[in-house]
């Protein structure tokens, strides 16, 4: 969460899996596509050996309750058809929830960052309350929400739309204003107006930074869309209540393999919003190398 | 420029109005810091006036209350606002816009059609010597490149009276000693009323008709030297005897206005 405050920060962060590498012809490609992939490639198998040693230490029973082998998850949670595609179906359910509400959480966050933008009184009086709903454990929330919208789709989505709303309204907001002042000046010489002002000036320099928000919130979606479904307890088979449901009858083979479908759902949508940052401001951003 | 663009500067001379003209100015911050007082300058169409001074003693502030991004608290300015030029410290450059599309903000700002401003700002980004450029984002031009794209962006309202705020102080030597030839060029070439700040003195010997020097706050304008070298001026002016003579004395008065 620490990063959620430090948006240029977040930014370098974030801007680092997009590295370019020199076009190279066949072998040589290869050899540095390797030599890139090798080292989290390593990381990973030791990871893996870890948990290897881990689970065997603990001997057989605890093994059987709480971390089982590896193969083990593979074979229970991934190699098993019916396993298998309950899984995914939950995954896809979650991940329906996670971006249904991010998008409206990108337009809600835009829309409230320009409103802020454009004057510091409008600033200071929505400022505390993004604050206080960043603040507010969203597992407070969530009982409140379900009460009163239900357990279904809605509800989860606006468990969403709160969990990812704040970084994009500070992101953006910090990218609005990050516009040089001589530029301002600039453009008061030739008396623009503020939509012009915003069109021309502040929003595309905004975009690096807006898209920042748009990861750190990505990432975050993927959590409020599990959480949702989690604390709900019941309505839609998503992956929250697929984890709920293993983690009570102890099946800690599929309670891990819905951990992985978790992560990769917030891997797949933070590396989208890379890439769409490196397309949209690589070629003139400053900050990016290349 | 065409003939009638010529015709105007001869009309004007005939005139004598100047194109920028300040009368007993007087600049107070609403923080109470006194910055300017008492300004006389008349800077006329093919005129180029240098103003030097130490740091901080309220040269941008002047060039400020001549573009009206600042309002001054007595006296008068007179000016026709709509055909200024300024170039600011920075290249302030949008980094996201090509430098074509940089050069075409200002057309754009004042809604000139597609095909004019597309056609000024090939004549503007030709004048500075960034054709082959067009297509380049700032991030991959040198400090002294974007402070051309900068030139050419200004050049494109064919402005009356061109403002610069110590433009190449950012930039190396040898650098700068260019843009300055190039900067005289453009004057020659477009008979523009010049306003040039800087604190070198050289570069304000070596490029104006007239240099005044501003002493320290509250700013005033101590001394005006006319600078009677012919134009074009080649780089080699700088070691002139005669170029030395009057670099001396503008330094003198420039001293003299820190005491």
């Amino acid at each position: 969460m620490v990063d959620v405050s430090i948006p240029v920060d977040a930014g370098t962060a974030a801007s680092t899996p997009a590295t370019t590498t020199a076009p190279a012809s066949g072998p040589n490609r290869f050899a540095a596509t390797v030599k890139r992939q090798l080292p989290p490639l390593i990381v990973l198998i030791a990871a893996i050996g870890v948990w290897y040693i881990y689970s065997y230490a603990i001997g057989e029973t605890e093994r059987k309750i709480s971390l089982p082998y590896f193969h083990d998850v593979v074979d229970v949670a991934f190699l098993d058809g019916a396993n298998r595609s309950e899984l995914l179906d939950a995954t896809l359910v979650s991940a329906r929830v996670a971006l249904i509400g991010l998008i409206i959480a990108m337009a809600l966050g835009i829309f409230f960052a320009v409103l802020m933008s454009q004057a510091s009184w409008i600033e200071r009086s929505f400022y505390p309350y993004a604050v206080l709903m960043q603040t507010v454990p969203i597992l407070a929330l969530v009982p409140l929400i379900g009460m009163r919208l239900g357990f279904g789709f809605n509800a989860r989505v606006l468990v969403v739309v709160i969990i990812s709303l704040f970084p994009i309204i500070t992101n953006t907001l910090f990218g609005l204003k990050s516009a040089q002042a001589g530029l301002h000046d600039l453009f008061t010489l030739h008396h623009v107006g503020r939509l012009t002002r915003l069109r021309k000036l502040m929003f595309p320099a905004s975009l690096p930074a807006m898209f920042t928000g748009f990861q750190i919130s990505a990432g975050l979606s993927v959590i409020g869309a599990i959480v949702g479904g989690f604390f709900f307890g019941r309505g839609d088979q998503d992956l929250g209540l697929r984890i709920k449901l293993y983690s009570s009858r102890v099946l800690p083979e599929q309670l891990i393999g819905a951990v992985v479908m978790s992560a990769l759902l917030g891997i797949i949508v933070f590396w989208f919003f890379g890439w769409a940052k490196n397309r949209l401001t690589a070629s003139w951003d400053e900050s990016t190398s290349g | 420029m065409g003939s009638a663009a010529d015709a105007e500067i001869d009309l004007r001379g005939i005139m004598n109005a100047p194109a920028l003209s300040f009368r007993d100015v007087e600049m107070t911050y609403p923080d109470g810091t006194h910055t300017l007082t008492g300004i006389d300058l008349d800077v006329r169409p093919g005129e180029f006036v240098t103003v030097v001074g130490p740091s901080g003693c309220g040269k941008s502030t002047l060039l400020k209350i001549a573009s009206g991004l600042l309002d001054h608290t007595g006296g008068d300015v007179e000016v026709d606002r709509e055909r200024i030029g300024y170039v600011f410290q920075d290249a302030t450059l949008l980094p996201w816009r090509t430098v074509r599309k940089n050069v075409e903000l200002l057309c754009e700002l004042h809604d000139i059609d597609k095909s004019e401003r597309a056609e000024r700002a090939q004549r503007a980004i030709d004048l500075v010597g960034l054709s082959g450029f067009e297509k380049h984002h700032p991030k991959r031009l040198s400090g002294g490149m974007r402070m051309r794209v900068s030139l050419a962006r200004s050049l494109t309202l064919e402005p009356n009276v061109f403002l610069f705020d110590e433009p190449f102080g950012a930039l190396d030597e040898i650098t700068r000693e260019r843009l300055n030839s190039e900067v005289i060029d453009l004057f020659q070439r477009e008979g523009f009323a010049g306003l040039f700040i800087t604190h070198s003195i050289s570069e304000a010997v070596f490029m104006s008709t007239r240099v005044a020097v501003m002493s320290s706050r509250p700013g005033r304008l101590v001394a005006e030297f006319d600078v009677p070298f012919a134009y074009p001026r080649p780089p080699e002016l700088r070691f002139d005897p005669e170029f030395a003579a009057l670099a001396g004395k503008v330094s003198e008065a420039l001293r003299g206005g820190h005491d």
